[in-house]
């Protein structure tokens, strides 16, 4: 069997990637192989890219008419140029502001990649998100605060209840007066 | 160039430390995707911008030390040779991907090369950090700490709903892709593996391994890494992660007890066969020497073979890769010339070992 990549070599690296039940092979030579990074642990790119093309909702599902999918296409993004059609093609955006532009069309991919997921919920920049920080701890504590009460521990419930409370109020003063 | 000299300049320093379950596990891998605020992403193509970025990290951060990581030290692709980013790509400091873009592309490498962070790959940043064994939990810790060494003297594109904004939808959210580069012989013989990576896969994370004729993995050699990146902290990817592995870590052992069980004389056989392979022959392709050192480095977990360092896997399989052969022979070889030239630096480094 030739290499697939170089078409010149006989191919001695079989590789085989599954992800989520899709099976996808590639035969390639040594060289290819090496170059293509199929040996190590950089090689998340290209097969990424592969699995993503994929991805696309367009491509899979039909719930949208014919005509929105061609006014969608032709959304540009307001920072970097970048049309949808063009996003779609090459399954990277071009700037941050994309995710702005094309946020109507975003969702059930992401949804895709990420197991049903669209929002983040790890880490938080320090220097961005001083407030966000404190209603992300608002929000973890009112559940908390939720399943105490569910436990009729009512004691501790009141605990989580007074430090919302103050967390509330240091918000509060961070936005001047505004609640 | 002495081999010793050569093996010291090809191994990084963490390699020689002996890391958790080092016997199934080489090494981890927390990379982090991070841009930069109001720069166009460098997949955008815009070389002002990304000259921008590359100006600012080499100015903050050149030479700069930050705790356990010291010196770091910007190498950019337009100043290097093909031959040298072949031989950081072997040691996965960077990718293939950043070696293509010579003209803004650049790595600033710690002085221990444990830490590398790869400027204009596709993402302004990628934080990369390696930890010997299983280190899952210890390596995400200290790639925070970089994380937050940078941020300090820059400003990240993130967005409350969607996190850290990346240029690839698969790495939105945390940004965060762990792996765990696992060496698999008893699972692999026994065909165990082509059941399990299925079931993997199924929990979201993504089984790679290097097939040779059938279904035996070349080398034995596999990765698991999360897929996941959005709706998932990244202490949950890392334990999501770190559950699967240990499973796996666990299997194996059952399986090489198995087989020494019931197959301990063919095992040996096989084991010594192969070191006979690597100590005598004159020629050898990449993908024999793979299965080799795999049989070896068993024979030396399984107590089979004494006096040959662990570490001769983990050496041998960056040593032998085309840019690493290359850089030894100091000329450039063709293929057939370096099966020659491996089989010749594989039997030179069993050699050290006599001693």
């Amino acid at each position: 069997m030739l290499c697939q990549n170089c078409q010149e070599q006989e191919a001695s690296v079989h590789y085989t990637q599954v992800v989520n039940g899709q099976k996808k092979e590639m035969h390639l030579c040594e060289q290819c192989a090496q170059g293509e990074g199929y040996m190590d642990f950089a090689n998340e790119n290209l097969s990424l890219h592969h699995f993503l093309t994929n991805m696309f909702p367009f491509d899979q599902t039909k719930d949208q008419t014919q005509q929105q999918m061609t006014s969608a296409q032709t959304i540009q993004c307001e920072g970097c140029g970048l049309t949808y059609h063009e996003f779609r093609h090459q399954g990277k955006f071009g700037c941050s502001q994309c995710y702005e532009a094309f946020s109507d069309y975003l969702d059930p991919i992401f949804k895709r990649v990420h197991s049903g997921n669209t929002e983040h919920v790890g880490k938080i920049p320090k220097r961005l998100g001083g407030n966000l920080h404190k209603h992300r701890e608002i929000n973890q504590l009112q559940e908390q605060m939720q399943q105490k009460i569910n436990e009729e521990d009512f004691e501790e419930a009141a605990n989580i209840r007074d430090r919302i409370r103050h967390l509330k109020e240091e918000l509060h003063d961070d936005h001047g007066g505004e609640s | 160039m002495s081999l010793q000299d050569f093996i010291n300049d090809a191994i990084s320093p963490w390699m020689n430390d002996e890391g958790q379950d080092s016997d199934i596990v080489l090494s981890t891998r927390i990379r982090l995707a991070r841009n930069l605020k109001q720069v166009p992403f460098p997949t955008s193509g815009d070389q002002s911008s990304q000259e921008k970025v590359l100006e600012h990290i080499e100015q903050e951060f050149n030479n700069q030390s930050y705790e356990d990581f010291k010196k770091f030290q910007l190498v950019k692709m337009a100043d290097i040779e093909s031959v040298e980013k072949r031989v950081l790509v072997e040691k996965h400091l960077m990718s293939p991907n950043l070696a293509e873009n010579s003209q803004t592309g650049a790595v600033l490498i710690s002085e221990n090369e444990q830490a590398s962070v790869m400027i204009n790959e596709e993402d302004h940043l990628r934080i990369q950090l390696y930890y010997p064994g299983l280190g899952l939990s210890e390596a995400l810790q200290q790639a925070q700490k970089l994380d937050d060494w940078f941020e300090e003297r820059t400003r990240y594109a993130f967005n409350e709903e969607k996190g850290y904004l990346t240029s690839c939808p698969t790495n939105v959210g945390t940004g965060l892709r762990a792996s765990v580069m696992m060496h698999l012989p008893a699972l692999t013989m026994t065909n165990q593996m082509t059941r399990m990576a299925p079931e993997i896969n199924k929990l979201g994370l993504v089984v790679r391994g290097i097939y040779g004729e059938g279904s035996e993995a070349l080398g034995a050699l596999y990765q698991i890494s999360n897929q996941m990146t959005l709706g998932k902290s990244e202490e949950d990817i890392i334990q999501d992660l770190q559950s699967v592995v240990s499973q796996v870590i666990e299997s194996e052992r059952q399986s090489r007890e198995w087989v020494m069980q019931q197959s301990g004389i063919q095992l040996e056989d096989r084991i010594f066969r192969s070191y006979g392979v690597l100590a005598h022959s004159r020629i050898i392709e990449s993908k024999e020497a793979a299965k080799c050192l795999s049989d070896v480095r068993l024979g030396i977990d399984l107590g089979l073979i004494k006096n040959i360092s662990k570490t001769i896997l983990n050496e041998l399989m960056v040593l032998t890769q085309p840019g690493f052969l290359q850089h030894y022979a100091k000329k450039s070889l063709q293929p057939a010339e370096r099966d020659w030239f491996r089989a010749n630096l594989i039997r030179e480094r069993l050699q050290l070992e006599q001693y």
